[in-house]
């Protein structure tokens, strides 16, 4: 057991942990932020989705001990309060979500897309999304939730 | 006793009901505090009494409405979401015949201790059966609110009309939350209330029809929504559960020691053996270190090669109940065939896995001899009978509840992670949260059943004038030829299954439909036909006929001559749980692999309640078929899956959603059915159909396995 701290959602947070268990545990059941799913614990399906310094990676194959000082962003640290960002809103607006168990990876992941990207072709946002996984298969709302942000952005930029 | 619902009598697929028990443990009434507020309950039928709320609450099966006297009003449903949309659509449905908003309801789904018993969520049956209770229940209180208000006010009934929740006339406003504070209502109720108010018509329909934003998507998108794996509870424990190494494998013995010396509860009971410490972590630790002292006796267990012989080996021919061997004959079927000119042909589909990306998951609290599980369960008031059953309660000593759920597709019927989660949470005095693991869902869920099927059939000319049909297997869910045959004979077999079977979206359709559907492109080959034209041909049925016709002009239909090398265009259609489906596919077939170019839908299940969510389920459906159709196929041997894992078990992607169209033929003059299984029966045929097309080669099991030629 050892002691760390991660700079969660803009709040320090440590915990006492052996140094291998995975992050998304840690998350989930040391700091309550149930927002970052369990889907297959190998990385296949992108469910458990975070950033860590900014970039996206599987937070089921994260140990804990791997993200000491660094800083993580979860769901429920996207928006501002109430207000939504406009990839999250896009995803309520173009009906994104079906049972809504895969979304949190999917906006996490074109979150750090937009950012590095603001303005993707579609191949790129299916490069970038193909890793996860939708089984109720509604992959189709889930592209046109990214290009409404993308869409979005580009307006309100302009 | 429960009541008992249609969708599990007439289901003789759904045969993860015939399962005897999970577990047989060998373990050693106050009311449910209600959410609801005082206020008044209505029923479909319009009877409605007070409701003092809280402790008192007693909602009843019949209940589909409250009334708060706080303005609040609730409606009422043992149903569950699991993203098929049901949430919004009985919102949208009370909201319609209420006259309010639907900003203005909240829906209380699937609480055993709060909401009426609806039976389970499957067989596409929310829409033909919760959306009309819960449209009747809305016009009464509407009906009621109206006619109270007359009385109030000396008024004539007829003069007045429910806007926004309330009646206004002259400056005075009555509304639902007045009418819930009338409390005298309560004795001279069943004078007032009428029976049959009438619904508004679906030309009138203002929020049914239309598009809603899905209710609950502001909480999905923030991370907020709870699912039955995200439910906390104080003191809570996490639980694992103790596999055995291979199907069929017993346990002899085990030390539960090294997991208890590792800080952990331990238990065995019986063939349960499971853990539960402070974190999911120290759980796993100490249930390895359990599971390295376990000794097991295995058995000898089937592999996947040749499964489809190995089924028809082992069929059931007793025709003994609703899951027994069924057999219907009608004309003279050896005769006809004798006339006609004949083919033959056999079919084979494998075991498939539902794999919902939230696994199954409970969490458990006892509160002395009373206790309460959240589970994403499709049958919240079957599972609290399968654990009043394994802990020797009442039903009124266990409740379920059920949050909105990370997915089901059948899968997610059965209680074991519920019961399993309370065992754990008995032994340790305290809550405790059981989630499975990917390869425990892979594993010890149950699979849509693997299958086989023998079709013969005589032709004259453009007609089919015998069909002999027997189906091992799969369910009997579209079964019988919608096609207009003179003689036919349709046999089903259920067999000897090497593995744990039962529900999947569709169920028994998707097998029964591929095998016909593949065989009418053969005969219609077999009778120099377009598979379009001769499915014309034999149909009689109008709305499927027109499914057809739609997908195949939007699709500008044509097989694929035209299209060059290794390209091909195909066609099916189907018919089952009151819609229509048609697909129009083509495909390009490369070195091994099948790529799809484009799919056409149309689809018709009646009148369309919400437009928006109705492509999204078909379109779901349909690529969820894909999978199915071309790479999904849970393999086994010596007991053991060799491709339990999603690195193994290939699932639609993202990249794979080939460009798809959907038309929705809207049927205002017909009752709505459900929707979200039928579009998946004709992906496979269509897809089959197109590679024979594109190939020359007649591809007859699941999933379709192609050469470039």
């Amino acid at each position: 057991m050892a002691r760390f701290t991660v700079h969660i959602n803009r709040n320090e947070l440590s915990t006492e942990s052996p140094p291998d268990r995975p992050l998304l545990d840690v998350l989930r059941e040391d700091f309550g932020l149930t927002g970052t799913k369990y889907g297959c614990g190998e990385g296949q399906c992108r469910a458990c989705t975070v950033l860590i310094d900014d970039q996206p990676r599987a937070s089921c194959l994260t140990p804990i001990s791997s993200v000491e000082g660094m800083s993580v962003t979860t769901i429920e640290g996207l928006a501002s309060g109430d207000q939504l960002t406009t990839l999250q809103q896009a995803f309520v607006d173009a009906d994104g979500a079906q049972c809504g168990y895969c979304t949190a990876g999917m906006i996490v992941e074109a979150t750090a897309l937009l950012k590095r990207n603001p303005q993707p072709s579609r191949a790129e946002i299916v490069d970038a999304m193909n890793p996860h996984l939708c089984r109720c298969c509604g992959y189709r709302n889930i592209l046109a939730s990214v290009e409404l942000a993308a869409r979005r952005s580009e307006a309100s930029d302009a | 006793m429960p009541e008992r619902f249609r969708e599990d009598l007439c289901e003789p697929d759904r045969k993860e009901l015939a399962e005897g028990p999970a577990y047989r443990f060998e373990l050693d009434r106050r009311e449910w505090i209600s959410s609801i507020g005082a206020g008044l309950l209505v029923t479909a039928a319009g009877k409605v009494v007070f409701s003092p709320g809280g402790a008192s609450a007693q909602v009843r099966s019949s209940h589909r409405l409250h009334l708060g006297e706080d303005g609040s009003i609730t409606v009422l449903t043992g149903k569950v979401e699991f993203g098929q949309g049901s949430r919004t659509e009985i919102l949208q449905a009370a909201a319609e015949e209420l006259r309010v908003s639907p900003d203005a309801l909240r829906v209380m789904l699937a609480d055993t201790a709060e909401t009426p018993n609806d039976g389970s969520t499957a067989g596409s049956r929310t829409t033909p059966s919760t959306i009309p209770v819960v449209r009747r229940a809305s016009a009464s209180a509407r009906e009621l609110l109206v006619r109270t208000a007359a009385e109030a006010w000396n008024l004539d009934a007829s003069e007045l009309r429910v806007e926004a929740g309330a009646v206004v006339r002259a400056g005075n406003r009555f509304s639902y939350a007045d009418l819930a504070r009338t409390k005298r209502l309560e004795t001279t109720i069943d004078d007032n209330v009428p029976r049959g108010v009438p619904l508004r018509e679906v030309r009138n329909w203002r929020v049914l029809g239309q598009t809603l934003p899905k209710v609950g998507a502001r909480e999905i998108v923030t991370g907020a929504h709870r699912y039955p794996s995200d439910i906390a509870r104080p003191d809570m424990l996490y639980g694992t559960v103790l596999r055995p190494p291979a199907y069929g494998a017993q346990l002899e013995s085990v030390d539960l020691t090294p997991g208890r010396e590792l800080g952990a509860v331990a238990v065995r009971d019986g063939e349960f053996v499971g853990c539960a410490a402070r974190t999911s972590y120290e759980a796993r630790k100490a249930l390895k270190a359990i599971s390295e002292t376990a000794r097991w006796r295995t058995t000898a267990h089937p592999s996947s090669e040749g499964l489809g012989a190995y089924l028809k080996r082992h069929a059931q021919s007793s025709a003994g109940g609703r899951r027994g061997a069924r057999r219907r004959e009608s004309g003279d079927v050896d005769g006809a065939l004798a006339a006609a000119k004949t083919l033959e042909a056999s079919y084979e589909m494998p075991y498939v896995q539902h794999a919902p990306l939230e696994p199954r998951a409970a969490v458990a609290e006892w509160d002395k001899d009373r206790l309460t599980v959240w589970t994403g369960t499709q049958r919240p008031f079957g599972v609290r009978e399968q654990l009043a059953e394994a802990f020797r309660l009442s039903a009124d000593q266990a409740r379920v509840v059920v949050p909105d759920t990370g997915g089901g597709f059948g899968g997610k019927h059965t209680g074991e992670v519920a019961i399993e989660a309370a065992r754990l949470a008995r032994a340790a005095g305290k809550p405790v949260s059981l989630r499975w693991t990917r390869a425990e869902e892979f594993a010890w869920a149950y699979f849509r059943p693997a299958a086989a099927f023998e079709a013969r059939a005589g032709i004259s000319g453009e007609k089919i004038v015998a069909w002999d049909f027997t189906a091992y297997n799969p369910g009997t869910a579209a079964i019988e030829t919608p096609y207009a045959v003179p003689n036919v004979r349709t046999q089903y077999f259920p067999c000897d299954s090497p593995l744990r079977e039962g529900s999947y979206r569709g169920i028994g359709a998707t097998g029964n439909n591929f095998a016909r559907e593949v065989f009418m492109d053969e005969l219609a080959g077999t009778a120099g036909v377009d598979p379009l034209e001769f499915r014309l041909a034999n149909l009689d049925d109008e709305r499927l006929a027109a499914v057809l016709r739609a997908a195949a002009d939007r699709f500008a239909w044509s097989t694929g001559k035209s299209l060059g090398r290794n390209r091909g265009s195909g066609i099916a259609a189907g018919f089952e749980k009151g819609s229509y489906i048609a697909i129009c596919a083509r495909v390009r077939v490369e070195g091994g692999s099948v790529e799809v170019e484009r799919l056409v839908s149309a689809f018709d299940c009646g009148a369309i309640l919400n437009p928006g969510n109705l492509r999204a389920q078909i379109e779901g459906c349909v690529i969820q078929g894909l999978g199915a159709a071309l790479s999904e196929e849970i393999r086994f041997a010596g007991g053991k899956l060799l491709n339990g894992s999603f690195a193994q078990y290939p699932l639609p992607r993202l990249r794979g959603t080939p460009p798809m169209e959907t038309v929705l033929l809207n049927r205002p003059d017909v009752q709505p059915a459900g929707a979200g299984e039928t579009p998946i029966i004709a992906v496979a045929p269509a897809l089959a159909n197109a590679v024979f097309d594109a190939t020359g080669q007649r591809v007859r099991s699941l999933p379709l396995r192609a050469r470039a030629a």
